[in-house]
């Protein structure tokens, strides 16, 4: 079998794994950066983020605020001390891309503009048009390039990791173009692979987002963290899930139900704010886990809008008007266009919630250190402890290039000082790992197809928006099913490259396993903070229980092993979490405390 | 499903079993707004066929089309129809998708002929067919819809597509300013998604196998656009080349068929004059002006 060696081997080339290379480059230029990625980086997901990243600049930000909106948007599950060094460079790392070109929206006399975001005190979160994630990881990836020690496995799927007496010595890959597999040994291993929103019916994600790192760690031992808390982003087209950005409402977008009532202010997110006066953390610039919940009340009560893909509501922006609308949000007009057939500047937009993000993922600490040594991981696969129970919008495009930077330094620091030597025995285990897979090719009888869309439709009843015990049971049992399916799955394709039919096959697998996690994690917790909530006598949050993470282990038969672990709180003791006029007492009492609050970074 | 529903190609596998598209549900479609040769309207939807391209190297001295007969509704894209396919009648079909939003740039097929993005190209725009989904133009097929991109990347790479700094131009801190007015000059060629669709409609790119093409020139246009930059120098001696931006014969075909509204031609143009500037400037002015 094919083995190459190199020093940092990065799983994943979007906006935290491109940004890890270059730090990991910068760090030691003698070091040997290997990007591997499924497909072309630019094709990464990160490319299809809109709204903007979040970085305190201006007079009357703070980096204090900032921290106090995660905490509280998180509903104190956050890891406090991960909260502190993320707000502060986050600026730092927005001013970084600026330098290398990233075209952030300005204002007339040139410095940088912000906007409004859901959950955020203050505007806050840099924006290129409503094209953010993708300015910023064309921005990483054409950087990339002028590094002559960073390179890239393009269209490499990556199968599992190797371990060497309980640490990563490296990563078995699969060459789609060439049709072979390669053993990679590498001195650190960054998991940079993104989310799984994809085991979901309904997703605002594409294709490739299927959890394949999260699995490949938690196979290789490392726990899966707060798997429970899916964010249902509040806006998304019905039917497709296409993601209809938040800075929508950033911008002063409103949401009605069907007798055009704006009903968020039945919901503790009120008083209504006038229409063209957007006011932070008031109605529709509430956080994502509450507008999704007001949306399955409104749908239970009626009050939702029947469209041909289902129920919805309307996201009305018509008071902003064409020039400003083609400004601030050109891509959003396009797509309404181009999928529902609507001008924005016409007509309210169908909107509906739709899986987003995994505010889980593999356990690190601020070093994005995962507990398996050697391995490290950051962005969406990563539960780094800056999100908490529920994420905020544009905390996680920040959060790609802040510990993504940290990854690349830590890893290229690993590397350097503690490299693993080449063993006859690891390559061997490599090549049966590479066996296991290659196998699959033209065999079985259940078609993945299938069970892809049993697992979605599973998933959307038993661990939606609102949840119950009974279930989550039922959905438990679909995914054991599910799994004891996939030991048969057919792999109809036998061609060597390019095998599609193959590799989703193996995505599956990683889904099936990341589903597994979220609904036994959500099982076990009884009580509602952030996005998971419940309907069946644990409707309030139990800080006395389920103030700790959840933390859950592979075992090679039966259901994930659940246990928590406390959650790291330094200056903000857990509060009433409130938005709209009750959210202005609460914060009052919430404020952080003991903490120098040094200011915005410009 | 079970095995039997796999593995017959070729066979213009019926619809029948009323499995629907991915995205499309049983309800009746909303009316839309009609747009050109759209069977638009609350009736729209039935059966198309697609003649998509086939060819799987360790099987095929040749690429041939095989049918499918697919079951489509007004929502129901080029792309929802080919993942139909996939996920109910041939399990190899291959093709690259990721975002089905139109901003990754997987997913650039040739659509009757013509180089189009196939989850913003709807089947109702086709109706009643048949389709042609052919692998994009000018670029070597490696499976089915599946092209080569490793000549593009090298490209890509050659043009430098970073800020290159001066120091005669030191950065300030914390970062640049720069006005509304200064990002225009690069703002259209920034919006690039690299979906190829310019290289399959160039006819240069077919004919002079080392023109850097119209992205990749776009790209290099984009940076010596940006007030940040000082890299038009470096850059230079790789857009003034036998293969660099002379290929081009202005025939504006990239500009036409970019789904996001950037006009490769005007960039080339842009080098054009600009090299020819340079080339001008080198004997009148020491340091090409710079400083004046």
């Amino acid at each position: 079998m094919q083995t190459l060696r190199t020093d940092v081997a990065i799983i994943g080339g979007g906006g935290a794994g491109l940004r890890a290379a270059m730090a990991a480059a910068d760090t030691d230029p003698q070091l040997q950066v290997l990007v591997i990625s499924k497909v072309y980086p630019m094709r990464s997901h990160t490319v299809a983020a809109e709204g903007g990243s979040a970085g305190v600049v201006g007079e009357d930000d703070s980096l204090d605020r900032h921290f106090a909106d995660t905490v509280s948007g998180g509903d104190w599950l956050c890891d406090q001390d991960v909260v502190r060094y993320f707000v502060e460079h986050a600026a730092e790392e927005m001013y970084q891309l600026e330098r290398w070109g990233c075209p952030w929206s300005r204002r007339p006399n040139g410095e940088i503009n912000v906007r409004r975001f859901g959950g955020m005190s203050q505007p806050r979160t840099w924006f290129a048009a409503d094209k953010t994630g993708f300015h910023m990881l064309h921005t990483l990836f054409q950087t990339s390039l002028k590094y002559p020690s960073i390179s890239r496995l393009d269209e490499h799927q990556a199968l599992d990791l190797v371990t060497s007496n309980g640490r990563v010595a490296g990563v078995v890959v699969y060459n789609q173009r060439d049709g072979y597999p390669v053993f990679v040994e590498a001195g650190a291993v960054v998991m940079a692979t993104g989310g799984a929103g994809r085991v979901y019916a309904q997703n605002t994600n594409g294709s490739i987002v299927t959890g394949d790192g999260m699995a490949m760690a938690y196979r290789a031992g490392a726990p899966l963290r707060d798997m429970e808390f899916v964010q249902f982003h509040p806006t998304g087209l019905p039917g497709s899930g296409i993601l209809i950005t938040e800075g929508c409402r950033g911008e002063g977008g409103v949401l009605l139900n069907k007798d055009g009532y704006r009903y968020l202010q039945d919901y503790g997110l009120g008083p209504e704010t006038p229409i063209g006066s957007p006011q932070n953390k008031y109605m529709e610039l509430g956080p994502r886990d509450r507008l999704s919940q007001a949306f399955w009340h409104e749908q239970q009560a009626g009050r939702t809008i029947s469209t041909p893909q289902g129920e919805a509501v309307h996201l009305d922006l018509r008071h902003l008007g064409r020039k400003y609308l083609e400004e601030r949000l050109p891509m959003i007009c396009h797509l309404a266009e181009q999928y529902v057939g609507i001008d924005p500047a016409r007509d309210p937009i169908p909107v509906r919630p739709a899986v987003h993000y995994m505010n889980g993922g593999i356990e690190t600490d601020v070093t994005t250190a995962t507990s398996v040594p050697g391995l490290f991981a950051v962005g969406e696969c990563a539960s780094s402890g800056l999100h908490g129970a529920n994420r905020l919008g544009s905390n996680s495009l920040a959060e790609l290039v802040v510990l993504g930077k940290v990854a690349g330094q830590q890893a290229a620091a690993l590397a350097a000082e503690d490299p693993v030597g080449a063993s006859s025995s690891l390559r061997q285990e490599a090549q049966d790992i590479a066996a296991t897979y290659l196998v699959m090719m033209g065999r079985g009888t259940e078609a993945p197809a299938r069970i892809r869309r049993e697992l979605g439709e599973a998933l959307e009843s038993g661990v939606g928006i609102f949840r119950t015990g009974d279930d989550m049971a039922a959905t438990a049992r679909t995914v054991r099913e599910l799994k004891e399916r996939y030991t048969q799955v057919q792999v109809v394709d036998t061609c060597p490259v390019y095998n599609t039919d193959w590799a989703s096959t193996i995505e599956l697998g990683a889904m099936l396993d990341v589903a597994d996690v979220i609904v036994h994690s959500a099982l076990r917790r009884q009580e509602s903070r952030g996005s998971h909530t419940r309907l069946d006598g644990f409707t309030s949050r139990d800080d006395e229980r389920f103030l700790a993470h959840t933390r859950a282990h592979f075992r090679a038969s039966g259901v994930p092993e659940i246990s928590y672990h406390p959650v790291t709180i330094t200056t903000m003791p857990p509060a009433q979490r409130a938005y709209g006029a009750a959210g202005k007492t609460a914060d009052a009492a919430a404020a952080p405390r003991n903490t120098e609050d040094q200011g915005a970074a410009q | 499903m079970t095995e039997s529903s796999h593995g017959h190609p070729g066979a213009g596998a019926s619809a029948a079993d009323g499995v629907q598209p991915v995205g499309a549900t049983a309800e009746q479609p909303e009316p839309r707004p009609r747009r050109d040769g759209a069977a638009a309207g609350p009736e729209a939807g039935g059966t198309i066929t697609l003649q998509v391209l086939r060819y799987r190297p360790d099987r095929e001295d040749a690429p041939y089309l095989q049918d499918f007969e697919v079951p489509w509704r007004t929502e129901t894209s080029v792309l929802d129809a080919l993942t139909w396919v996939k996920d109910n009648l041939e399990p190899s079909l291959t093709f690259r998708w990721s975002c089905r939003m139109a901003i990754c740039g997987s997913c650039g097929f040739m659509l009757n002929g013509e180089p189009k993005l196939g989850c913003e190209s709807f089947v109702r725009d086709y109706a009643p067919g048949p389709l042609r989904i052919e692998p994009l133009a000018n670029h070597a097929v490696e499976r089915d819809l599946v092209v080569d991109l490793e000549p593009f990347m090298a490209s890509l790479r050659a043009v430098q597509p970073y800020v290159i700094s001066d120091d005669r131009h030191p950065v300030p801190e914390p970062g640049n300013r720069q006005t509304p007015e200064q990002m225009v000059a690069y703002g259209q060629y920034s919006q690039c998604i690299n979906c190829m669709l310019c290289y399959a409609a160039c006819p240069q790119v077919g004919l002079a196998t080392d023109f850097l093409g119209p992205a990749a020139v776009t790209l290099a246009v984009r940076y010596n656009k940006d007030s940040r930059d000082h890299g038009a120098d470096s850059r230079l001696p790789i857009l003034d080349n036998e293969g660099g931006i002379w290929p081009c014969t202005f025939v504006g075909a990239c500009s036409t068929v970019c789904p996001k509204g950037v006009d490769p031609a005007a960039a080339i143009q842009q080098a054009k004059g600009a090299t020819a500037q340079a080339w001008a400037a080198e004997f009148i002015l020491p340091h090409r002006g710079e400083g004046r």
